[in-house]
């Protein structure tokens, strides 16, 4: 168990090209951060860095009290589950889960123990002696949390380890992972493009766009105040609406905006509504329906109740305080 | 696999009839000469020629001289299996860790391959020559006296050098392509896993290389056993007192410079024995896979 703290961490690769900078993230012991943002924004450069499989060029990174920029990644004591999960394929469940404890020289009785206690956890006693090739997606997902539970590590990693499995078993790990974390208490870093998996599973999140960090807060704190356009946009499904603020004149605080931002469940259908929306088209989800149209050229959305009234014009009224409104240059909360 | 059906009874067999031609007159007419000639001696002039069963096999079992090529052959094949299997893999495990120019280095890691055995042997022959190479007097700096001529493990040497040399490209590439069909992220787990450069190497890439390591295998013995005629005939010519005589250049000094036709093509049927082997065990156990 242990603390980390990701010091004004930058990588700057061979060619010049820059991938991440200026990263400062205090994480606590027992914390889970969820580091997620879309692809290329250097969230995994973030993790392997952290692993010491990346070299380290600005900044530093600390695992409890220890710098750890030139530690070899087996003696930075933390475990790692790898998007394919990275099984050896040669060795059978109870030969991966003890790989790493045999090379740090374990005793048997030891390896045994925590092995079982594992695959107890797990419940992947009945595929100890298979080999990975013989389970399927989700127990080979299983095995590689095995393999870094077994360690006991100061810290687990994840790098997009749901990303194989397909939605249903997602949804199912998602939840086992976090109960895991929360009862096992291991400071935990994890790398998602998907936001759902982001909101669910994080204390905190970190977003991350263009290998900067956007935004740092749980995530309601990050839903309820993005702190940029682009968080604002990437955060919350469906995406909230973007509007350009010279589109919506009458919206309170749009002469001074680039843009205003407001989810679609943070509008109301009313008789006087300010805003005139036609509708395009309809998605039904059951619990809910989602209305997408335009109103003044720009595209947007609205979650109604399925019962509710439809029509092809709508007015609009947004919700108090609903109203989220960004920098024209910057594309900062302006609040 | 798609598959056409022909109307025509006829065009199936003229596409065939090419393939079937050269493998009819190249291989098959060739190999059941030899076998009828296995059965047969010719007297010193060659004007008659008598059925003798199996008396030719017979002979070659009781023969010294086919004894010691078998084990001279053995040596041989073992050791250029080794030696070319070994450095191909130190060279390919090596270009698997580059990440700049491993391109350049590949391409001229190949062209060894394509120079014709006999070449091969002359290119070694100059280099250890006695009177002429660099090596010799190379290794005479350290008190070593080279002399493939009289020498027989310097002879041996030679032959061994000069067969691995031509077969590191092939062996390399292969090895090369073996390599980077592993993930990357199993040799980082076991990085995590706190296992160090060697042992990653002996635990994971090398078992999940065994596949092309055991195909390999099964080439390089056969290379050795049978495609380095033009090394040994360039260098050895066989000697010194049969050092280097493997059975391939046996079949051809017992046939075309001894004159004993039908030793020589029972010589060669045992040889065929042993290809019939070698490709039966590369089909039973490479192409069932050895992966996982």
């Amino acid at each position: 168990m242990a603390s980390i703290t990701l010091d004004n961490l930058g990588k700057i690769y061979a060619g010049g090209t820059r991938a991440v900078g200026d990263v400062n993230i205090d994480i606590a012991d027992g914390e889970f951060i969820v580091l997620v943002g879309p692809s290329g924004c250097g969230k995994s450069t973030l993790l392997r860095m952290v692993a010491g499989l990346e070299s380290i060029s600005e900044g530093e990174v600390r695992i409890g009290d220890r710098v750890v920029n030139e530690v070899e990644p087996a003696d930075r004591d933390i475990a790692m589950v790898f998007q394919n999960y990275a099984l050896y394929p040669h060795m059978s469940v109870r030969q991966n889960l003890a790989y790493g404890l045999k090379n740090r020289r374990t005793p048997k009785a030891e390896i045994d123990r925590r092995v079982n206690q594992a695959a107890e956890i797990l419940q992947i006693g009945k595929f100890l002696d298979r080999k990975p090739k013989a389970l399927s997606g989700g127990q080979r997902q299983r095995v590689a949390m095995g393999r870094a539970i077994v360690r006991e590590p100061a810290a687990f990693l994840f790098d997009e380890p749901l990303s194989n499995l397909d939605a249903k078993l997602r949804v199912a790990m998602r939840l086992e992972i976090k109960e895991l974390q929360k009862r096992l208490r291991t400071t935990s870093l994890y790398v998602t493009h998907d936001q759902l998996e982001a909101m669910t599973l994080a204390d905190r999140l970190v977003v991350l766009n263009g290998g900067r960090v956007e935004q740092i807060g749980t995530p309601l704190e990050v839903y309820r105040r993005p702190a940029s356009a682009f968080v604002a946009g990437f955060i919350g499904s469906p995406a909230m609406n973007l509007i350009d603020a010279g589109a919506v004149p009458f919206l309170p605080g749009s002469a001074h905006a680039g843009q205003v931002g407001i989810r679609p469940e943070d509008m109301d259908v009313t008789p006087e509504g300010p805003i005139h929306m036609q509708v395009t088209a309809v998605e039904e989800l059951g619990a809910q329906r989602l209305v997408h149209g335009h109103t003044a050229g720009e595209r947007m959305t609205i979650t109604l109740p399925s019962d509710a009234a439809l029509s092809d014009s709508l007015r609009l009224t947004p919700r108090p305080g609903a109203l989220h409104l960004f920098d024209r240059e910057t594309g900062m909360r302006m609040d | 696999m798609k598959r056409t059906i022909f109307r025509n009874q006829l065009l199936p067999w003229l596409l065939l009839a090419p393939q079937l031609a050269i493998t009819f007159v190249f291989f098959l007419w060739p190999a059941a000469q030899a076998v009828r000639q296995s059965f047969l001696r010719e007297d010193a002039f060659g004007t008659r020629t008598s059925f003798v069963g199996l008396a030719n096999f017979e002979k070659l079992w009781g023969n010294a001289e086919y004894l010691n090529s078998l084990q001279v052959t053995a040596v041989f094949a073992i050791s250029v299996t080794i030696l070319s299997m070994g450095l191909s893999l130190i060279l390919a495990v090596a270009v698997d860790r580059m990440i700049r120019s491993s391109r350049i280095y590949t391409t001229l890691l190949v062209w060894p391959y394509a120079v014709a055995p006999a070449v091969a042997g002359i290119l070694w022959w100059f280099i250890f020559n006695p009177t002429i190479g660099i090596m010799p007097y190379v290794l005479a700096q350290v008190g070593y006296d080279w002399n493939h001529i009289s020498s027989k493990s310097d002879a041996m040497t030679l032959v061994v050098i000069a067969s691995a040399w031509k077969q590191i490209s092939y062996n390399f590439l292969f090895f090369v392509a073996g390599l980077q069909a592993i993930p990357a992220s199993l040799r980082e787990a076991a990085a995590i896993d706190g296992a160090g450069p060697v042992r990653r190497f002996f635990d994971i890439t090398f078992p999940l290389l065994s596949p092309t390591t055991f195909f390999l295998l099964v080439v390089n013995i056969v290379y050795a056993m049978f495609d380095t005629f033009g090394v040994i005939d360039a260098t050895t010519e066989g000697g010194p007192a049969q050092a280097t005589n493997i059975m391939v250049y046996k079949v051809y000094f017992d046939g075309f410079v001894g004159q004993n036709m039908g030793s020589s093509a029972a010589q060669s049927v045992v040889l065929m024995m042993l290809v019939l082997v070698l490709t039966v065990v590369q089909f039973r156990y490479v192409e069932k896979k050895v992966e996982y």
